[in-house]
């Protein structure tokens, strides 16, 4: 059953690599390469944000230090770093990993749908697909929006614990109101899932950005898509070829 | 089929559905844990050449990046 499902979540993966970099590479990726040209420029606006006049006086002018202070914790490279060149390269690197995304996503669904228990298909599959895009998309992005580079946030490891723990009350919270028979059990699992967003998230310094609002929407928008895809799609091909190789088993 | 029997034949059916649970359970459990290790190191792993390989799929897909 393990090589079954190893099995049907490359195959499933692969096919979820390809579907995802296409929609990314006409939704989210000019967002992102647009949202750098702003990032990149920012530099120059933090340089000149504290300076002193002729007067002796010395100020800052009110718009410098907010543009400035959304820059500053949002987005740092070091030159030295490495990274993949814009290109190619970079367009390899991220379907490498979508690649390693659907995978994951297609193992954890076919994992999740065996120790359930059921039948697995292509059908099914879907319905724990939405699920799972519900529990690490949906209501996560309630508390940590999808950013663009140059976001101001708060600090990363704070907002990775809070969007890791979300996705696992979520998980349980809705595993519990579908599959709990018991009432009490149900509402137990509503409260779980809506505690995350009692407790909040961590919240940003400042609330500019470089980029212009419309852009930080669409791209909520575009993110969201990706996201449903990328768990719906693992969803019904991953269930597709586990029936498929398990019946040819 | 004498009443001995029937319980030693439903016994035996209980216990191999318990087995059978079991044996599906441990590879389930196993594939849960590899997919859950891909995403997290995909999507959270810290190393600089890795956040930078991952960057647009991090971003694409809501994670909390940067």
């Amino acid at each position: 059953m393990f090589k079954t499902i190893i099995l049907s979540a490359f195959g499933a993966g692969l096919v979820v690599a390809v579907a995802l970099s296409a929609v990314q590479a006409v939704t989210t990726e000019p967002l992102l390469f647009h949202a750098e040209t702003f990032e990149n420029a920012e530099p120059a606006v933090a340089a000149a944000a504290p300076h002193e006049h002729a007067t002796g006086e010395a100020h800052t002018h009110d718009a410098a230090p907010a543009a400035a202070e959304a820059a500053a914790p949002a987005h740092e490279h070091d030159a030295d770093e490495w990274g993949p060149s814009d290109g190619f390269e970079r367009s390899a690197y991220t379907f490498l990993a979508n690649l390693l995304m659907g995978v994951g996503v297609s193992a954890i669904l076919l994992g999740l749908m065996s120790i359930r228990g059921g039948s697995i298909n292509a059908r099914t599959g879907v319905l724990w697909g939405v699920a799972g895009f519900f529990a690490a998309g949906l209501l996560p992005s309630l508390g940590l929006t999808p950013e663009l580079p140059g976001t101001p946030a708060a600090a990363l490891e704070a907002r990775q614990i809070w969007w890791l723990s979300t996705v696992a009350a979520s998980a349980i919270g809705i595993a519990l109101i579908v599959f709990a028979e018991s009432v009490l059990l149900k509402i137990a699992g509503l409260v779980i899932g809506v505690l995350p967003h009692v407790i909040g998230a961590p919240v940003p310094p400042s609330l500019e950005a470089a980029y212009p609002a419309v852009m930080a929407a669409e791209f909520t928008s575009a993110s969201l898509v990706v996201t449903a895809l990328l768990w719906a799609l693992s969803g019904i091909c991953a269930g597709w070829l586990y029936q498929r190789l398990s019946r040819s088993a | 089929m004498t009443q001995f029997s029937k319980t030693a034949t439903s016994a035996t059916v209980i216990a191999a559905g318990q087995a059978q649970t079991g044996a599906r359970m441990i590879p389930a459990l196993v594939a849960v844990a590899f997919g859950i290790f891909l995403f997290v190191g995909t999507g959270f792993a810290a190393p600089s050449m890795v956040h930078n390989a991952t960057h647009d799929t991090r971003h694409a897909l809501g994670l909390p990046c940067h």
